[in-house]
């Protein structure tokens, strides 16, 4: 049994390393500002939540006493990483895209980053005010 | 065996870092930056969390957990900055 999780260490271990690398490795390669965006996610998500999980399991079961704090900052990683996503993302439309460059949004409004936020007046609640009032 | 996947994993976040560096250095655009320096703050709670594995001590997750709380916090400020000028309105 202690073969068995050696095994289960040493493969988190090796599989959060060689995601970390190409995470790194993504953002120096890619190339685009929005395509550089894609690659550290996957070292935030696997490498990170693995090399945790990885010492959840060591301390679990060759030290002998379960931790709880790995899973708290997993929780807290895969909390956080979408909004520093989307807030570099917004940064980076607003540095380098202008409101004619980019596609549609299909949703009658523009992009939230550098349109207006949408009228009242426009999406029928006068109508359904005079409804009320009959 | 755990040890040499420490070893390697070590290895390949060390490197990772560096490229961080560079991409801090040399990048075309200021939201790079930032990207990177995020992706640095990543790697260096798996560094971390690493490390506490090879001293097999559990102190290191506080630090851990420090270093994610605060890099979360530094990207969004420098985002927002770069959004509106300005970090709390």
């Amino acid at each position: 049994m202690d073969l068995f999780f050696e095994i289960l260490v040493t493969a988190l271990l090796v599989i959060s390393g060689i995601f970390g690398f190409v995470g790194s490795y993504g953002l120096v390669k890619l190339p685009e500002p929005m395509t550089r965006l894609h690659a550290p996610t996957k070292a935030a998500t696997l490498g990170v939540g693995s090399v945790l999980i990885a010492s959840m399991i060591y301390f679990a079961w060759f030290n002998g006493h379960v931790s709880w704090h790995e899973l708290l900052i997993t929780l807290f990683i895969f909390l956080t990483a979408p909004v520093t996503g989307l807030m570099i993302a917004k940064a980076n439309i607003f540095r380098h895209w202008s409101k004619e460059e980019l596609p549609p949004t299909g949703a009658g409004t523009g992009w939230a980053t550098l349109s207006d936020a949408p009228s009242l007046m426009d999406d029928g609640a006068d109508s359904r005010l005079k409804h009320e009032g009959d | 065996m755990i040890e040499y996947a420490l070893l390697f994993a070590f290895g390949c976040y060390g490197i990772a870092l560096l490229f961080n560096l560079y991409r801090v250095v040399v990048a075309p655009g200021v939201p790079d930056r930032i990207l990177a320096l995020d992706t640095m703050a990543i790697n260096m709670i798996a560094l971390l969390t690493l490390f506490g594995i090879r001293q097999g001590s559990a102190m290191y997750f506080e630090a851990t957990l420090l270093f994610a709380m605060v890099g979360f916090v530094s990207t969004v400020a420098y985002a927002k900055f770069m959004l509106r000028g300005n970090i709390i309105e």
